[in-house]
């Protein structure tokens, strides 16, 4: 199909050839010819108040949807309002693609008006991107950028696209195809490697699993848990990968690293093969380096070429997609001999349970809050989180039963993440419960979407662990700062109720432990966004915890651990 | 240890600061860099001299073929190769000593390409221990500037360096 049509047609075109149905943004002057052509689209456009909020919303749209997620924004500061959210999915491997206005090519350079060079900006934090200088190049930079963006390693890919380019006409072959010289993806694992670590965990006494993201992202849940239970091996699954095997499952250990149970970083620690899978040996997994599984031979199961070897020597780098290299090392597997070993973990898991400290009449504990939660939003029920202690509260007490049930912000910790990514999820997946774990520091962060949520009638429940301070900042300054407590106190942050109300949501507030299964229930009664604002003990840290830099078995389990 | 990293690269507006910006933020030490065009003008050539030890090589070679951009890198440090770099060289020369300069260029087959009452420029090319070489016995008599192109490099023999198919 041949037509001519202009720039911002070409764009709304695109969309519709890759079956995009919603699009997040904030229109301005350089996208106002997109925008005029998104009027009369069937596309979805949903107006955040912010572009942070946009791109995170779109993020969270791409993962519950398990598709890429568009995001538009005009140039200068609508651009870079953009980059917390454009890293925050780089980091996570999160498929999106980003469509900037620019100013006009003729003033390209000339420091004009709401001119920033964002692909100049973006350019380590996407996983590629296009100034579009002729029209002629924006149908394949359009077909390439979905393409980049949802295969192989999955990443965000901006498209800057000058103002008056949107408005000059050019020919629109959208290629169905797209053949990139420079980029080829590998799928397949190398059979003479699978069959070298499928020998590896014949011999292992003591193998555990480490699996992450990549196991969500490849849909390879199943595959994973089919691995674990033929071959009888514990389990330890990064934040990205919680819910990749069900976290009541007899072989499941927990989240290993900084805020891990002591029985993953128990089975790290002293196991003798590591099956590394999706996984990229984050250093608040592996803490101190080379102490991190010393003894162990490493199984690296990645997409990604680079990763493997980056941070952790690998004794069998495995590159392809997870769930076809799984598929192919489970039909070749024959089971080791790990009982003894699954004595051992089992023995950790007993021994060292994550609790906490409650009585009568204490002050309410956010472990009760988050364990209350998950009782009464269902094992279906998608969580996004912000960053902080609410969000290592959330990965430990949080039982996570489905892939792709918990969407958080993993890898460079954006506070402010969770409550438009809350908005993109339930979009992306309107029959599931969808809820917010928030921060009262982190939900301020980009409170001003809840006039989004209000406006388009999304039903997210927010739940906030109000402790009235930077809950994981002030836990560093008692135990490593010497309790100076500079700056982390949130005091003065409004109330949440009223703030709730105010925007024309529902506020609603517990304060002990009697009020909270009441303040849920009620949310989940009430249709449309809901902020529950939980106050609880402000001292409450996150234990276990292994100090930055050590080992992952030097614990601490604090005082009110055994 | 120096390696001679080839990568093959899409000759479009861009490409070079994606590399530059992804050694330096990634911590890696160029210590030169040639671009030129290949017998394909969309495809250009960059022959990059990095130090580092074989873990860092390996992730440069990695992150490098992460780039869209990049079409193929080959470490020319692990097979025999050529490997050469132009040098430009003004040096004070007056009548007395222009004489001994003469000689040294003939000794080294450079070339005499610009005098002046006071200064010469010397056009060099090889490898860097004749490079180094040359400088060195120049400075005696005074170097005014220097240029070089930095290093290109081929393998020996017929195999050549393509893009993956």
């Amino acid at each position: 199909m041949t037509a001519k049509m202009k720039g911002a047609a070409m764009v709304i075109a695109a969309l519709e050839q890759e079956k995009v149905d919603t699009v997040f943004g904030y229109p301005g002057g350089a996208v106002l010819p997109l925008y005029d052509q998104l009027f009369h689209s069937r596309i979805r456009h949903i107006l955040t108040r912010h572009e942070q909020g946009a791109v995170h919303a779109a993020d969270g749209y791409a993962r519950a949807g398990g598709r890429v997620g568009v995001v538009f924004a005009t140039s200068g500061p609508g651009a870079t309002n953009l980059v917390t959210g454009i890293a925050n999915a780089y980091m996570d491997s999160v498929p999106l693609v980003i469509i900037t206005g620019q100013v006009a090519t003729r003033l390209l350079g000339t420091d004009s008006f709401q001119e920033a060079d964002i692909t100049g900006i973006t350019l380590p934090i996407t996983k590629h991107n296009y100034l579009i200088q002729e029209i002629a190049q924006l149908p394949q930079a359009l077909a390439e950028a979905f393409h980049i963006a949802g295969t192989g390693r999955c990443g965000p890919v901006l498209i800057d696209i000058p103002k008056d380019i949107f408005e000059q006409e050019g020919r629109f072959d959208y290629p169905r195809q797209v053949d990139i010289p420079g980029y080829k993806p590998t799928y397949e694992g190398h059979p003479g490697q699978i069959n070298r670590a499928v020998k590896a965990i014949r011999d292992a006494r003591k193998p555990v699993i480490f699996a992450g993201g990549g196991v969500i992202r490849s849909g390879a849940s199943q595959e994973l848990r089919a691995l674990a239970e033929k071959g009888q091996i514990p389990v330890t699954l990064s934040l990205m990968g919680l819910g990749a095997i069900p976290g009541d499952h007899p072989l499941f250990l927990g989240m290993p690293g900084m805020h891990g149970t002591v029985a993953a970083n128990y089975a790290l620690s002293q196991s003798d093969l590591i099956v590394a899978i999706g996984v990229r040996f984050d250093d608040r997994v592996t803490g101190r380096l080379d102490s991190f599984g010393k003894g162990a031979k490493i199984i690296h199961i990645d997409i990604d070429p680079a990763e493997i070897g980056k941070n952790i020597k690998v004794d069998i780098p495995i590159v392809g997609d997870v769930s076809r290299v799984l598929k192919a090392m489970i039909q070749r597997l024959q089971p080791g001999d790990t009982e003894s070993w699954r004595q051992q973990t089992e023995t950790w898991r007993r021994e060292h349970p994550l609790r906490w400290e409650e009585q009568a009449g204490s002050p309410l504990k956010p472990q009760y809050v988050i364990r209350e939660i998950c009782r009464a939003a269902g094992e279906e029920a998608i969580i996004t989180t912000d960053v902080g202690q609410h969000q290592m509260w959330t990965a430990q007490h949080y039982c996570f039963k489905e892939p792709g049930t918990l969407i958080s912000s993993g890898g460079l910790g954006t506070m402010g993440f969770g409550f438009p990514a809350a908005i993109g999820a339930k979009l992306a997946r309107p029959e599931k419960q969808v809820f917010c774990i928030a921060g009262d520091g982190s939900f301020q962060m980009n409170v001003q979407e809840l006039a989004t949520a209000v406006s388009n009638g999304i039903d997210v429940k927010v739940a906030i662990i109000n402790n009235g301070c930077l809950g994981m900042v002030r836990q560093w300054q008692e135990l490593f700062f010497e309790g100076r407590y500079s700056y982390s106190s949130l005091a003065g942050s409004p109330d949440f109720v009223k703030l709730a109300q105010a925007y024309g949501a529902t506020g609603l507030r517990a304060a002990t432990p009697e009020e909270v299964p009441g303040v849920l229930e009620q949310a989940l009664k009430t249709p449309g966004p809901v902020i529950m604002d939980f106050v609880v003990e402000a001292e409450e840290n996150v234990y276990p915890m292994v100090a930055p830099n050590r080992p992952i078995h030097e614990i601490m389990t604090g005082g009110n651990q055994e | 240890m120096k390696h001679v990293l080839a990568v093959l690269v899409e000759n479009k507006p861009g490409v070079l600061t994606r590399v530059a910006g992804l050694f330096s933020r990634r911590g890696f030490n160029i210590e030169n860099i040639a671009v030129g065009e290949t017998v394909d003008p969309g495809i250009s050539r960059m022959t990059i001299t990095v130090s580092g030890d074989d873990t860092t090589i390996e992730q440069m070679v990695k992150q490098l073929n992460k780039l869209i951009n990049v079409l193929k890198v080959s470490d020319l440090s692990r097979e025999p190769t050529v490997v050469r770099e132009l040098m430009l060289i003004k040096v004070h020369a007056e009548a007395n000593t222009r004489s001994d300069i003469q000689q040294i260029v003939e000794t080294f087959r450079a070339k005499v390409v610009d005098v002046s009452l006071e200064s010469m420029i010397i056009e060099v090319t090889g490898n860097d221990e004749k490079l180094e070489a040359i400088k060195l016995l120049l400075q005696h008599y005074g170097i005014l500037e220097i240029a070089r192109t930095g290093k290109v490099a081929l393998s020996r023999g017929s195999k050549v360096i393509k893009e993956n198919p």
